[in-house]
């Protein structure tokens, strides 16, 4: 008897099984941050499994790399993470002056150090506006926008474009801040803070932004090491990794500042809340670092001497790793002595956050997926390079 | 309607050599045609405030070129949108792709007919006028899985799909909401309910029969709010996750006729609000005094709801659908039925009184 009702309930379960569709989410669709392209295999609403497929930005970024001088490829790191264009900069002329053995003068350094964190508040911005579209918010986005718009003026008036500033150069910056710039930059990180909890109260704390975003997509701490996710995402899942502090480049060693962590305040630790809120504490934390360094920035030059010549590195290689606001950027460099790089390899932070997508995505709704995409704040033109 | 072209033919003794059923016919037409031109005109006019109000809460200004504040936007995105190229998806169902927004559009237009701008300004005084409502507009939903099915599209199925739950999950709170509304007023026809309510806001069903004519009112805005896909409820049409859900194969006049229906939906809502719970076409105190300013109070008052729904969709997120789901059938529907059941104990109370 028991035999027929399994077979019974088998069959009952073979004859109620629906057919799954193929959803192609992507290249073009309004949420999937760039070009990504999701395949899902839904059962109605429910995601039964989520597959990434990457590359349509594609520009070949490492083999350009090899084809161009040491500073011709400042411009083609602009445009990796065409969000955080001075991150990703930094991060490359570090490992070049690393590899040369070059001095930077300390103007030149907290000058790249409030620009990083700058680009970093305005990264945030647009990551926090995007993820209150994905979630079906419009207003944020706009109210973001207002003030990540101050930022670029900012970086205007220093190195004369928005959004691919080819600023820091190999030894230094490209040039001095104009007059009255680091007053302005004063001005606007006064005029930022209180913004903040303007966020939040306008999405934030929202009851339906917290419905839609704590309890999913949840990244736990062993599942995100062992994928290598790093950054705001690793740190929204509970580990106070921070390069700038547990690995200091640069002169970030001088400055006091917070690591913020997820912990599960609204729902599970590393949930899409957890990584949000992480982003948005940054921001905070951007502003004091910027504070500081206004506070003790000197005067003086802003170039190296050795930056001004051709720049031939010794024969060698380097590893330099950078917090840039997606994660851990690093930069493989080996050079053969000529004016070209012989190989440099991108460690990217969003293909690691990519890479783990599939896992955290599997069994929630489609909603669920323009959430977790938004979460993990991906730039396409960097995973692909 | 009747008794307006009797009146008419006892005045003019003319109009007696036409037979009575032309006449009323031909009353019929220009009674629909004013209130079609006069919403049409009233939807253009919301397509813009949108734009304004979404503009302002986000720090900007919106369509500022066309006309002083942009106030002739609609009309010339109503010209672009009549002269772009119809196109019909090759694998699309045509017929009923066709039809499918016509269907949308008179569903939400042909409501409007028991809509009581005044004491007399009402198109049909029908007896069953807010079960004749909930009747026509919910053809909206049969529209939207045409529309879906047809497009032939994957997003636009789910789109129609959801479209399809959620509103006919939110007819059941509407309807029960309403017959709080019903219950005082004794009698299914928007005159008769809004005479109900003569005598200064004290009297209208929102403060009445306390807390639960309030509450029944909350429940029927938010569930209408779903009915007619608004922010927070617009998963239909999610933007961000459907591209544009059940119209994302549309454009030109087609898409067009989902735009005006969905802005005439919202309007339908903001009189049925004004008409069952604020007082419909009276002034808040003195109403006999402001008599003549009536039809004007009333699109005021429609106008001030449908400006909330504006309001809610530039501020809030937007729900999953399961958290749709929840809300409809967890929480509205039984405070829904408690309304009723606080109202008709109130009722019960009052008259053995």
């Amino acid at each position: 008897m028991l035999e027929t009702a399994d077979l019974l309930k088998e069959g009952i379960k073979e004859e109620l099984k629906s057919d799954e569709m193929l959803l192609n989410m992507g290249p073009q669709h309004p949420s999937t941050h760039g070009v990504l392209r999701l395949v899902l295999r839904t059962d109605g609403e429910v995601v039964k499994e989520a597959v990434p497929h990457i590359g349509y930005l594609h520009r070949c970024f490492e083999k350009h790399a090899e084809n161009v001088t040491y500073p011709q490829v400042i411009p083609y790191t602009d445009r990796m993470d065409y969000v955080g264009s001075m991150n990703n900069a930094l991060g490359y002329v570090i490992a070049v002056e690393k590899l040369m053995g070059i001095k930077v003068p300390e103007r030149a350094e907290y000058i790249r150090v409030i620009v990083a964190e700058l680009n970093r508040i305005a990264s945030h911005l647009l990551a926090f506006g995007t993820y209150g579209l994905d979630i079906g918010a419009f207003t944020p986005f706009m109210h973001a926008f207002r003030d990540r718009e101050k930022i670029l003026d900012l970086f205007e008036e220093a190195s004369g474009a928005r959004l691919l500033y080819n600023y820091p150069r190999i030894g230094g910056v490209a040039k001095d801040v104009p007059p009255g710039w680091l007053e302005k930059t004063r001005a606007f990180i006064d005029y930022f803070k209180p913004k903040i909890k303007e966020y939040n109260d306008l999405l934030t704390f929202n009851k339906i932004f917290i419905e839609r975003t704590a309890n999913v997509g949840v990244l736990p701490l062993d599942l995100a090491i062992s994928y290598g996710v790093t950054g705001p995402n690793l740190r929204g899942s509970g580990m106070k990794w921070d390069l700038r502090r547990n690995d200091p480049y640069s002169i970030y060693d001088r400055f006091e500042f917070d690591i913020p962590v997820g912990t599960g305040e609204m729902g599970t630790v590393g949930d899409c809340w957890d990584r949000y809120w992480v982003r948005i504490r940054e921001m905070g934390e951007s502003i004091k670092i910027i504070r500081q360094a206004l506070d003790q920035i000197p005067a003086g030059e802003v170039m190296a001497p050795e930056g001004l010549k051709a720049i031939k590195p010794p024969k060698g290689e380097v590893y330099v790793r950078t917090e840039t606001p997606r994660g851990e950027l690093g930069y493989y460099l080996i050079s053969d002595g000529s004016q070209q790089p012989y190989r440099l390899k991108v460690r990217s932070p969003c293909f690691t956050a990519m890479s783990v997508f599939h896992e955290i995505a599997r069994g929630g709704m489609i909603a669920d997926m323009v959430a977790i995409v938004g979460s993990l704040d991906i730039v396409l033109g960097e995973i692909d390079r | 309607m009747r008794n307006f072209v009797d009146q008419l033919v006892n005045n003019y003794e003319f109009l007696e050599t036409f037979p009575r059923p032309l006449l009323y016919l031909i009353a019929m037409v220009a009674a629909s045609a004013i209130i079609l031109g006069f919403i049409a005109i009233l939807v253009m006019f919301f397509v813009w405030l949108e734009r304004k109000v979404a503009g302002h809460m986000q720090d900007r200004y919106g369509p500022m070129e066309v006309g002083r504040h942009g106030w002739l936007q609609s009309i010339a995105d109503g010209i672009k949108l009549f002269l772009k190229e119809d196109i019909i998806p090759a694998l699309a169902d045509k017929p009923l792709f066709v039809i499918a927004p016509i269907i949308v559009f008179v569903g939400a237009f042909s409501a409007f007919v028991v809509v009581p701008f005044s004491e007399n300004l009402i198109v049909a005084d029908l007896n069953i006028g807010i079960f004749y409502i909930l009747a026509v507009s919910s053809l909206t939903v049969i529209g939207i899985i045409m529309a879906g099915w047809s497009s032939n599209n994957k997003w636009a199925l789910y789109g129609a799909m959801r479209s399809a739950a959620q509103i006919i999950s939110y007819e059941i709170p509407v309807g029960i909401a309403l017959l709080a509304a019903v219950l005082p007023a004794g009698s299914l026809s928007m005159r008769d309910i809004v005479l109900a309510q003569s005598g200064g806001f004290w009297n209208w069903f929102i403060f009445r029969n306390p807390p639960f004519g309030f509450v029944a009112c909350i429940i029927y805005f938010v569930a209408a709010l779903a009915e007619v896909n608004r922010t927070p409820f617009d998963i239909p049409e999610a933007e961000s996750e459907l591209v544009a859900g059940y119209h994302t194969e549309y454009s030109g006049m087609r898409f067009a006729f989902f735009f005006l229906a969905e802005y005439a939906n919202m309007f339908l809502v903001g009189t049925i609000v004004t008409t069952l719970f604020l007082g419909g076409w009276e002034f808040p105190i003195f109403p006999s005094a402001f008599a003549f300013l009536n039809p004007i109070i009333f699109v005021l008052k429609g106008i001030a709801l449908v400006f909330v729904m504006m309001w809610l969709r530039w501020t809030l997120p937007r729900l999953r659908v399961d958290q749709l789901m929840y809300v409809s059938w967890k929480v509205l529907l039984p405070f829904a039925f408690a309304c009723l059941f606080g109202v008709s104990a109130w009722m019960l109370l009052l008259h053995s009184a």
